[in-house]
């Protein structure tokens, strides 16, 4: 078997060639980096009006029965028993090591019925962790023939509320079943480009209609992968395999934000998850490393895997994203550096090829987020 | 006066006295998609055909510009520098990169002329 044979597409693959989208492998799929509009202009009316991305790739999985909540609770640090009806939550997949395995979205559909929103590389290897760890406990169901699809922006409210009146009430981290144009649809409103926009998941069936039915409002356009990432870094958000990876703990990748209080020491479900040692010997004691935001100086981007060091030339951590973001037309990066460099606020440089850059810990995100949070 | 083009995607055009300009194709900027920066070498430097002798950065990734000749830089276009969306508006134009005064003038005879290039492109 030829190694193009074990591509995988998304339901809307034909829609992305038609429009005459650039594609690249991506988590084993053939997904648009960019339309004919390009990255700049596709992230830009992102900013300003509606993007469309097809994030179907992404793994979507139901968790059900009486135990469901409690089942997934034992396996992330983040409080999932009173996450209330129609609500979303972020949560990290913990080893015992307490490395994060993945970072995902929760929804509550009801209290014997979870809603997963799971990263495209590490699915199958979040599916057998689930089926693993708490198989027994709750039905776990990945769903297959499903599209996922984010509207992101200022405008996407108007956009989809011209077609589902129903969602104009909604605020960011909820749910709603909708059925747009006789398309039944789950709606959250959430995203990952600090925008203000939604996630639809429906079947792959009806995902072209709905596709096309979003599109045909002028204010939108598809957006690619390569927007999606400087999007999200402008916002400051993490991204699994850069920010998040099996090495570092929540804390050390600067998420301590997520790890819900009733399950820290002394709170009420206390622990009972993979690495809660480690997690909260990071909280307590603090983490020899974190994740900052970086300004680069000049126009030089600066991007994923650059060396950090100081003055003296001693290595101070590395750069986990970096590139250039379009809204404020200036290179920007995220990096892990060493924790005590941090404090000192030291004089530091990015290695580029042959070439230091200086640059200025700041902090995230670049560009304010814009949730509509009622 | 005569313009080639490398299997790099660079166009090359003479302008008399061993003295050319380098910059890269449409099909490559296109390829590129937006850039942001555009590293230039030194007024100057020496370089030989195969060499990289500047980076492009895109939004997305780095790439490299590869000499498609050797000789000495002898002008650089540092518009580029502030202004790195010249080659994306007009690569054949104000989107140049650098002047070379070539030390092998018989290396142009190696380059592909326009319609070699097409060619070259649709494969």
């Amino acid at each position: 078997m030829s190694k193009d044979t074990l591509i995988r597409t998304t339901p809307l693959h034909q829609m992305h060639l038609d429009a005459g989208a650039k594609m690249v492998p991506f988590a084993g799929y053939d997904m648009p980096v960019s339309y004919p509009l390009g990255i700049k202009k596709e992230h830009n009316h992102t900013r300003e009006k509606a993007g469309l991305f097809d994030v179907s790739h992404m793994g979507q999985i139901r968790l059900g029965g009486a135990n469901a909540k409690k089942a997934l609770e034992s396996i992330v640090p983040v409080d999932i028993i009173d996450l209330p009806l129609m609500k979303l939550r972020y949560a990290l997949f913990t080893n015992k090591s307490g490395g994060v395995m993945d970072d995902l979205m929760v929804t509550n559909l009801g209290d014997e019925d979870l809603f997963l929103v799971v990263n495209a590389g590490c699915k199958n290897s979040d599916f057998a962790h689930l089926q693993r760890t708490i198989g027994d406990d709750c039905k776990v169901e990945f769903l297959e023939d499903v599209a996922l699809l984010a509207l992101q922006g200022p405008l996407a409210h108007k956009v989809l509320s011209e077609i589902a009146p129903s969602i104009s009430e909604m605020i960011f981290m909820t749910a709603k079943q909708v059925v747009i144009n006789g398309i039944e649809c789950l709606v959250t409103r959430s995203g990952y480009t600090g925008e203000d926009g939604f996630e639809i998941s429906l079947a792959a069936k009806d995902s072209e209609e709905l596709a096309k039915l979003l599109l045909s409002n002028i204010e939108v356009e598809w957006v690619g992968l390569g927007a999606r990432d400087s999007l999200r870094l402008e916002a400051g958000l993490s991204l699994y395999g850069h920010e998040l990876d099996i090495h570092h703990s929540p804390v050390e990748s600067s998420l301590g934000w997520a790890l819900s209080k009733v399950r820290r020491t002394g709170g009420e479900r206390e622990g009972n998850y993979l690495g809660f040692e480690t997690i909260m010997k990071h909280i307590n004691e603090g983490s020899e490393s974190k994740v900052v935001g970086l300004q680069p100086e000049g126009r030089m981007p600066v991007r994923d895997g650059a060396m950090i060091e100081d003055e003296l030339g001693n290595n101070v951590g590395k750069v986990t994203s970096g590139g250039f973001g379009p809204s404020i037309n200036r290179p920007i990066a995220i990096a892990r550096l060493k924790k005590s460099y941090i404090e000192k606020n030291s004089k530091l440089f990015a290695l580029v090829r042959d070439k230091k850059i200086a640059v200025e810990i700041v902090s995230l995100p670049f560009v304010k987020q814009n949730y509509y949070r009622g | 006066m005569s313009i080639k083009f490398s299997e790099d995607h660079e166009w090359i055009q003479s302008q008399g006295d061993d003295l050319v300009v380098i910059g890269i194709t449409d099909f490559a900027q296109e390829q590129l998609g937006d850039l942001v920066y555009v590293e230039l070498p030194e007024v100057g430097d020496e370089c030989s055909r195969g060499e990289n002798i500047s980076v492009i950065e895109s939004v997305k990734a780095a790439s490299d510009l590869v000499a498609p000749v050797s000789g000495t830089i002898v002008e650089v276009n540092s518009r580029l520098e502030d202004e790195p969306e010249l080659v994306t508006e007009d690569s054949m134009g104000d989107g140049w990169f650098i002047k070379v005064k070539l030390s092998s003038p018989e290396e142009l005879d190696e380059l592909m002329d326009e319609s070699a290039y097409n060619s070259f492109i649709e494969e």
